[in-house]
């Protein structure tokens, strides 16, 4: 069956690219360019089939990978419905954006290795949603890590980027540690075995394991999907990830890496009790809040972006407690659509401008750059949930799912419905419309067609993900057996008739943020929200200080320890432990050595002294 | 009065005593190797006087072995003396202590 090698040419092509171009072709852009956007568009493709053929009939191939006694450890790609949806995300929205990649790093010098960390980024990604075990899962799941590290410190020769690299890698760590934990805790409750239809397969034959142990399993596991997917209180490192390159903010920091928290948390979704359910909801709940009251203050283009993402995985989070995973994977997949696009028309409207990335700079940007204009309004439009653009599908899923279970969280999503709204228009009509607020936007001008075409599809795709079957798809893998609409005009107005209210909250909400948008923005020169409640807008615009806190708690405790280790190595263990042993090893030595005369007839005398003992221990008794 | 085994052992014993006295407190490398010849020969009387009143020949034959190599050894330690002595100008162990710590 030829199918069966598809998966692996998808997962390991972007490696193979990775690895030439590292190893042969940095000093040849355009080949390294080619290799790396033919791996990740071959993959896309080979996605496809494999979509095609398995589709309905979920497979997994499997290769024993250690065997050790009681360890057995097997490398399997999972394919069913789930892992391909992502897989399609990631190859096809991977695919726009290496393309993008190549307008936008034009005359980097370090173009061919930007190459090369992407196709890696990609690779890891791939073993992250083609895993189907959690051990595998972990081990991509780490290399994500290292290559986010690579690509968020591009540009390292900047003190800024090599910092927030360190953060975004050292917040993630801390996040993983949690998820090792509840990945040995699952070994030992579920007997020596970490593949996920076993351990589905086990919960279902005796649903009394699913108690307390399996909470703290649960949510510590969901630590993992806290430190990648950004959520309150890890959620530090995004915004300072925006040092890197804006096609890596559009892969990692929207497209992909950050859902692999969400994707991870539907992958695994069988283990969480309802206790861990309700915890992972507040704290998604909570992070869709907080974000979008900071970003209401940001002023750099790609923060107000990043703040955006870090408040939609926070509704994903949300839905995934609220036992909605097949809602979370569907805002997933539209979320992927709308942000990637909106951080490339923010990557470029910053090319444009000459790497100016204050919206107080721009204005009038609408004129200069119409196809970006456009497709970032679109984008704007999804993600505020506009009828019938993707976002609205999506964030209703979510929102009726809120309504169904629980009407405090309902509230929350709708009001931070209404911020995404207002932020997002604050942004659009600061940076694209009004007057021109610098002399940089004189300049400006549209970008190269290897930027705007990818563009143009993200925003086909943002238009029209929400009624193309994404949402049945999943449910038919997360939760057979449910209703869903098929075809256009049904699923046009299934959410009208499923959950109205949720339905029309969002769109009031909607409503409400553009008025209020309008009101503040719409022709400002200055921002009226700071003047007018100058308290308020100096906590938002500093991140409610998470940062000083930490800075003030966290770092200082462990800077503390650090001191006291240090205190204890240098003397303690160096000082009395070791000093102790070379001390007196050496007096011993100092003591010995006197009976070292030199003297031959000392030497003499002494062995027949010896001969004499021995003679007499031997013959004398 | 009858010689028997016990007289000679005697001689010996004394003559090997002697020898190491020699070996422990005589300064000069050639005194302390003639003592050392002593000590062997000493033995060697041991080994003829045993020989002879056990009837048995194995000790005379060992004797002329020990002998022969004894020969050879002088020749090897005196080479070795004389040319200690080139090197150094003396032939005293107290001035050849150069292996002290």
């Amino acid at each position: 069956m030829k199918y069966e090698v598809l998966p692996w040419v998808i997962l390991f092509l972007p490696l193979v690219a990775a690895g030439i171009i590292t190893l042969f072709t940095l000093k040849n852009e355009k080949v390294s360019a080619v290799l790396s956007v033919g791996a990740i568009v071959t993959s896309f493709v080979a996605t496809l089939l494999c979509f095609r053929a398995f589709r309905f009939s979920p497979q997994e191939f499997t290769i024993n990978w250690l065997d050790l006694g009681t360890l057995q450890v097997d490398f399997g790609l999972r394919l069913d419905p789930l892992s391909l949806m992502m897989l399609l995300i990631v190859t096809g929205v991977g695919s726009l954006i290496h393309i993008y990649s190549i307008g936008y790093m034009k005359g980097d010098p370090g173009f061919s290795r930007f190459f090369a960390c992407l196709s890696l980024f990609t690779f890891s990604m791939l073993g992250i949603v083609l895993a189907n075990n959690f051990l595998q899962m972990f081990i991509f799941w780490e290399l994500v890590g290292v290559s986010s590290y690579l690509l968020i410190g591009f540009w390292f020769e900047k003190a800024s980027a090599a910092d927030a690299a360190k953060k975004a890698f050292l917040t993630n760590r801390l996040g993983d540690f949690g998820f090792m934990l509840g990945i040995l805790i699952l070994w030992v409750t579920f007997h020596n075995t970490l593949n996920f239809d076993l351990i589905q397969q086990y919960i279902r034959e005796n649903p009394a394991l699913l108690g307390g142990g399996l909470t703290i399993a649960g949510l510590l596991i969901f630590c993992g999907a806290m430190g990648k997917s950004a959520q309150f209180p890890l959620h530090v490192w995004l915004p300072d990830a925006m040092e890197g390159p804006t096609p890596v903010s559009a892969l990692i920091h929207a497209a992909t890496m950050v859902a692999a928290g969400v994707y991870m948390l539907c992958r695994v979704f069988f283990i969480f009790t309802p206790d861990a359910l309700t915890v992972i909801s507040w704290v998604g709940g909570f992070t869709a809040l907080l974000a979008a009251l900071i970003a209401v203050q940001q002023n750099d283009i790609k923060r107000i972006l990043a703040y955006s993402t870090l408040s939609q995985l926070g509704y994903m989070v949300m839905g995934v407690g609220l036992t909605a995973p097949e809602a979370s994977m569907f805002h997933l997949t539209t979320h992927a659509f709308f942000k990637a696009l909106l951080f490339l028309g923010a990557g470029s409207v910053i090319h444009a401008m000459h790497h100016e990335q204050d919206i107080w700079k721009m204005g009038a940007l609408r004129k200069k750059m119409p196809v970006t204009f456009w497709t970032f309004m679109v984008g704007t439009l999804a993600l505020a949930g506009v009828w019938p653009l993707s976002g609205f599908f999506s964030k209703d899923a979510i929102l009726a799912a809120a309504q169904h279970h629980s009407i405090p969280l309902f509230i929350l999503g709708v009001s931070v419905a209404a911020l995404t709204t207002f932020y997002m228009f604050r942004l659009v009509f600061v940076a694209f419309c009004g007057v021109a607020k610098s002399h940089g936007v004189d300049h400006a001008h549209e970008s190269p067609g290897v930027m705007v075409w990818p563009l143009r599809i993200l925003a086909i795709m943002s238009i029209a993900g929400g009624v193309i079957g994404i949402e049945a798809l999943f449910a038919g893998a997360l939760k057979p057996g449910g209703e869903h609409p098929h075809g256009l005009l049904a699923q046009l107005v299934y959410p009208f008739q499923h959950a109205p209210v949720a339905a029309l909250s969002g769109l009031a909400a909607f409503a409400v943020g553009l008025f209020l948008a309008w009101k503040l923005y719409w022709n400002a020169k200055e921002d009226l929200f700071t003047l007018k409640f100058s308290g308020l807008s100096k906590l938002m615009s500093n991140r409610f200080y998470f940062d000083e806190i930490y800075e003030a708690t966290v770092i200082r405790i462990h800077d503390t320890i650090a001191t006291i280790s240090d205190w204890i190595d240098r003397w303690i263990v160096e000082g009395l432990c070791l000093g102790l042993v070379r001390g007196g090893t050496d007096l011993t030595g100092r003591a010995l050595r006197l009976a070292q005369t030199g003297n031959l007839q000392t030497y003499a005398f002494l062995f027949v002294l010896g001969v004499a003992v021995v003679l007499w221990f031997v013959l004398g008794k | 009065m009858n010689v028997g085994l016990e007289h000679y052992l005697v001689v010996s014993a004394l003559l090997f005593a002697l020898g190491l006295l020699g070996v422990i407190v005589r300064r000069n490398l050639i005194v302390i190797y003639m003592s050392l010849e002593l000590m062997l020969n000493s033995a060697n009387l041991a080994l003829v006087s045993f020989s002879r009143f056990n009837d048995n020949l194995n000790g005379q034959v060992m004797v002329f072995f020990i002998i022969t190599v004894a020969a050879a050894e002088v020749a090897v330690g005196l080479a070795l003396i004389v040319a200690l002595y080139r090197k150094r100008q003396s032939a005293h162990v107290e001035d050849l202590t150069s292996m002290k710590y």
